[in-house]
């Protein structure tokens, strides 16, 4: 390239500038005309919002619960027959011991399973105080969260009308036990997760595509026997496609603020600049992507399998990193959706600031940075 | 200096070393209209792509412009005007938008080189907003013409430009090429069709990457080393067939209306005509022809 | 009176407004060498895919070995053969491969596949070639190999779309060759080309300019009826007045 400073046909730094407007509206005019594009690309995120946002967060109705009642006493009976005068529960079964419990939580019916300690009414009478333990299968997490709030909702109201004419409060201390899951990592979460999947999707794969698709066509050989640098040419084709993703970040946080009423609870600011990081590293992968491959579909194909995958079941948006086996657990490392989708959870849910999540933003720097050099190392600025 | 100087060049693909360009050596002047004759696989889509720095040679050497095709690619890239074999357009911009996103990444405007595609542009101006996708075989390649001559190109090599293109337009086509010379523009220009070679200032017959001949079409024509006649008679497949089984006949296939036939010895034309009617041909016409860029091109490929 | 194999009444089809082939009407006999000429977009491709049953006429009767384009398609399809210019075996099969393959769609049996293919590898000179990937034959090889799998299980007629695009002269020249010795075991020859001296080997040749069959002849005929001395110049005449492309 340190010739071509020199050469005849040099070009200032004006006519360049012009040249990479030029290309940039050219992409977009691409983009802007295929109405395929144009629904993958605004189409796709409000979707996922919206199927993750009410299908998964569905309300309950009448679950399966099993109860294995140790007490057999008043307390108990009452409580038993609360919850299955409410509309959210049907006792399935009373279970002799506890041992039962998640031989029916495999079988899939049942969901939640309510325990009843021995003298569950004489601790409660005597020492105002008494446990009971609700073990949920939290393989779906929202669901296991929601059921659980619910059986605490009526064990509280049993407990208010028990001390509407007690001296002393009774307390009924209801344990929450989730099975499969234990902290539930991904409640919530599934905003933080759409992002980093829908960024993946339209910089990875878009961008990829759109390159490869100018070597099948064969505009690719003119725009490098031009004196437009092709450097350039990748560059103008990422461009576009950083503007529309940001633009894809604001309204999938306008969508998850305005109708699932999951507000940000960090820096805003803070979120837009991560999210550019990470629209980077996409970038990136894109374009390493495209100069490998010579064709449209194998370029798709790569983009999904090779980066749509990893994302969703390596990220900890869908399946939980901790339940892992060790050697997965080391894989999601590679991932850099994973340090996306903390970042983004701790600004978004957990409200915290850059000093909580820069050690996160450096290793997708770092990774960025690698990928740019990796592609850069295998540009070509000719066809073979 | 010439234009195009290319010196025993040669390209290589794959495991199994096909060779695609062999030993390639020939020049170009300024200005010449140079014609790179020859079928699919012959090897010309692999020589232009040398010439316009999209490959490296694997042996040999090339200067376009004077500029030598690896090292001072970033220079051919500036100065030369290319049209790849496939039309090279983006079907979703339209006709003005193709040409205007090339003018700019060519550094120069529509307004300023107008008067070089001003004859080719008018013929299609009037579907300027039309996208170029939805435009007929003819049109695309005016528009890529257009496209590749833009910023004023000192070299344009044209790949097959009139592949799959029908008759009419091929003609226009080539009309075009002849004003744009005139202009003084060096075009290097390739073609599966030999009826096309005539047009050319000078042509390289190749085949199988290698060059079977260089030279004006009129000396091509002249040096072929047979007497040639054209035979005729009502039934071509029967004529072709008793032909090829008489012994005086050195080589003979089928032309058009007329069989082309070259004879071991000087013959009298009555005699061969009857020896056809005893064989029992009708309507039968015989006689002799200059010979065609195409019968040069068959009598080398049957050496 | 000779055989009519194809024959076709006013066939139109129409896409929206616009007419991609209208009104054409024309017979060809059996054993001839038709070709079917017309600038790029006159609307050849159209009438070929549904004269092949491929496409659904929207007006006008047509049928191909007697049968009727708009019911019959299946029959049609066992009865002819197609080849188009995109060489249409596959790239990464033995050349062998593909014509067990190819004859084994058209229910060619086990004994006949194996006659057929000795015969057709021997006929070519393909002998050393035929464990090969057609993928590695140069072009002109894989255009008659093509050809010779269309022939395969005996259509009565054989649809060819510009065969010969690209081949060099001596390979196109043996391409005829096989074209003309199928034509004398009695198979119809529907051609498409871009080489006006291709067009002169037909026996007879339409030629389509913005959807309509313009002139229908022998060479000579049409020679002489447009007073030119070549069929370019025939070729030339009719479709500089063409109004549409592709």
């Amino acid at each position: 390239m340190k010739c071509f400073t020199n050469s005849p046909g040099a070009l200032n730094a004006e006519i360049s500038m012009k040249q990479f407007i030029t290309f940039v509206r050219k992409e977009f005019a691409h983009v802007l005309r295929d109405r395929k594009t144009l629904l993958i690309l605004f189409g796709m995120p409000v979707m996922q919002i919206l199927i993750f946002g009410f299908a998964l967060t569905n309300e309950v109705k009448n679950s399966a619960i099993v109860v294995v009642d140790y007490a057999q006493d008043e307390a108990s009976q009452k409580l038993i027959s609360r919850i299955e005068a409410s509309r959210y529960f049907e006792v399935s079964k009373s279970a002799a011991d506890h041992n039962q419990i998640e031989e029916s939580f495999k079988e899939g019916k049942v969901k939640l399973a309510l325990i009843f300690p021995q003298n569950f009414y004489s601790d409660l009478m005597h020492q105002n105080k008494a446990q009971i333990q609700i073990i949920t299968d939290a393989t779906d997490p929202n669901t296991a969260n929601t059921l659980a709030n619910y059986v605490t909702a009526i064990i509280q109201d049993y407990q208010a009308d028990l001390n509407q004419n007690a001296s002393l409060p009774y307390r009924i201390i209801p344990e929450t036990k989730m099975l499969y899951n234990p902290q539930l990592k991904s409640v919530h979460g599934f905003v933080p997760g759409v992002m980093a999947l829908v960024l993946m999707l339209v910089c990875v794969m878009m961008t990829a595509v759109s390159i490869v698709r100018e070597k099948e066509m064969g505009t690719m050989e003119i725009l490098l026997v031009s004196p437009f640098k092709p450097l350039l040419v990748i560059l103008s084709k990422a461009v576009p496609y950083l503007i529309l993703s940001l633009i894809n970040v604001a309204s999938i946080l306008c969508l998850s603020v305005f109708v699932l009423d999951l507000p940000v609870n960090g820096s805003l600011l803070l979120l837009f600049a991560e999210s550019t990081l990470f629209i980077i590293t996409c970038l990136t992968i894109g374009i390493f992507i495209s100069v490998r491959t010579a064709s449209q579909q194998v370029a798709m194909l790569i983009s999904l399998m090779g980066m749509m995958l990893p994302t969703i079941l390596f990220s900890g948006f869908m399946f939980p990193i901790e339940n892992m086996p060790k050697v997965l657990q080391v894989i999601t490392n590679i991932v850099p959706a994973k340090w996306y989708y903390i970042i983004v959870k701790s600004i978004m849910i957990k409200g915290l600031g850059f000093s909580a999540i820069w050690k996160e933003t450096l290793i997708l720097a770092g990774m960025t940075l690698f990928l740019l050099i990796v592609s850069l190392k295998n540009f070509k600025i000719r066809l073979a | 200096m010439y234009a195009v100087k290319l010196n025993n060049l040669t390209k290589v693909y794959g495991k199994d070393k096909t060779v695609a360009v062999d030993n390639v050596s020939l020049t170009v002047e300024k200005g010449e209209l140079f014609g790179l004759i020859g079928p699919d696989g012959a090897g010309k889509t692999s020589i232009f792509r040398m010439l316009t720095t999209l490959l490296l040679p694997d042996g040999g050497s090339a200067t376009v412009d004077g500029y030598d095709i690896v090292k001072d690619y970033p220079y051919i890239r500036s100065t030369v005007g290319y049209m790849p074999g496939k039309f090279s357009l983006y079907p979703d911009l339209t006709v003005e938008e193709n040409l205007s996103f090339f003018a700019t990444v060519f550094g120069t405007t529509i307004e300023e080189n107008y008067h070089l595609i001003k004859d080719i542009y008018i013929q299609i101006e009037k579907f300027k907003h039309r996208r170029a996708g939805k435009l007929s075989g003819g049109m695309k390649q005016k528009l890529a013409l257009c496209c590749a001559l833009i910023h004023k190109p000192t070299v344009l090599f044209l790949d097959e430009p009139t592949t799959g293109v029908d008759p009419v337009s091929r003609k226009e086509f080539w009309e075009m090429l002849k004003r744009l010379k005139e202009q003084g523009i060096t075009i290097m220009v390739s073609t599966p069709y030999m009826d096309e070679a005539t047009l050319c200032d000078r042509i390289a017959l190749i085949d199988q990457g290698k060059i079977l001949s260089i030279e004006t079409p009129e000396n091509i024509i002249d040096s072929y080393p047979d007497k040639l006649y054209a035979v005729k008679a009502e039934n071509m497949y029967a004529l072709l067939k008793t032909i090829s089984s008489y012994d005086r006949a050195a080589d003979s296939y089928a032309f058009g209306e007329y069989a082309h036939v070259s004879f071991r010895e000087a013959i009298n034309e009555d005699v061969v005509k009857s020896y056809l009617q005893e064989k029992g041909l009708t309507g039968i016409e015989l006689k002799p022809i200059h010979a065609t860029i195409e019968d040069c091109f068959i009598n080398l490929l049957r050496k | 009176m000779q055989d009519v194999v194809i024959k076709t009444d006013n066939l139109t089809k129409r896409f929206g407004d616009f007419v991609a082939a209208n009104a054409i009407t024309f017979e060809v006999y059996k054993g001839e060498i038709f070709g079917f000429l017309g600038a790029n977009g006159a609307g050849k491709t159209t009438a070929m895919r549904m004269l092949c049953g491929l496409s659904k006429p929207s007006s006008g009767n047509a049928t191909i070995a007697g049968y009727d384009v708009y019911r019959e398609t299946e029959e049609i399809k066992k009865n002819i053969g197609y080849m188009s210019q995109k060489f249409s075996l596959y790239e990464d099969l033995t050349v062998l491969e593909n014509i067990r393959f190819f004859g084994g769609i058209y229910g060619l049996t086990n004994n006949q596949l194996k006659t057929k293919s000795e015969e057709l590898i021997e006929r070519l000179g393909l002998e050393s070639e035929a464990k090969k990937l057609v993928g590695s034959l140069p072009l002109g090889w894989k255009q008659k190999l093509s050809f010779s799998v269309a022939v395969l299980h005996e259509p009565k007629i054989v649809f060819l779309d510009e065969p010969t695009g690209g081949v060099d002269p001596v390979t196109r020249r043996q391409f005829w060759d096989l074209i003309y010795a199928a034509a004398e075991n009695g198979v119809t020859i529907f051609v498409t080309t871009h080489y006006m001296d291709e067009a002169e080997y037909c026996n007879r040749i339409s030629i389509m300019v913005d959807g309509k069959v313009e002139a229908l002849d022998s060479p000579t005929q049409l020679k002489r009826n447009f007073n030119a001395s070549s069929m370019d110049e025939v070729f030339y005449q009719l479709a500089r007045g063409a109004k549409r492309g592709d």
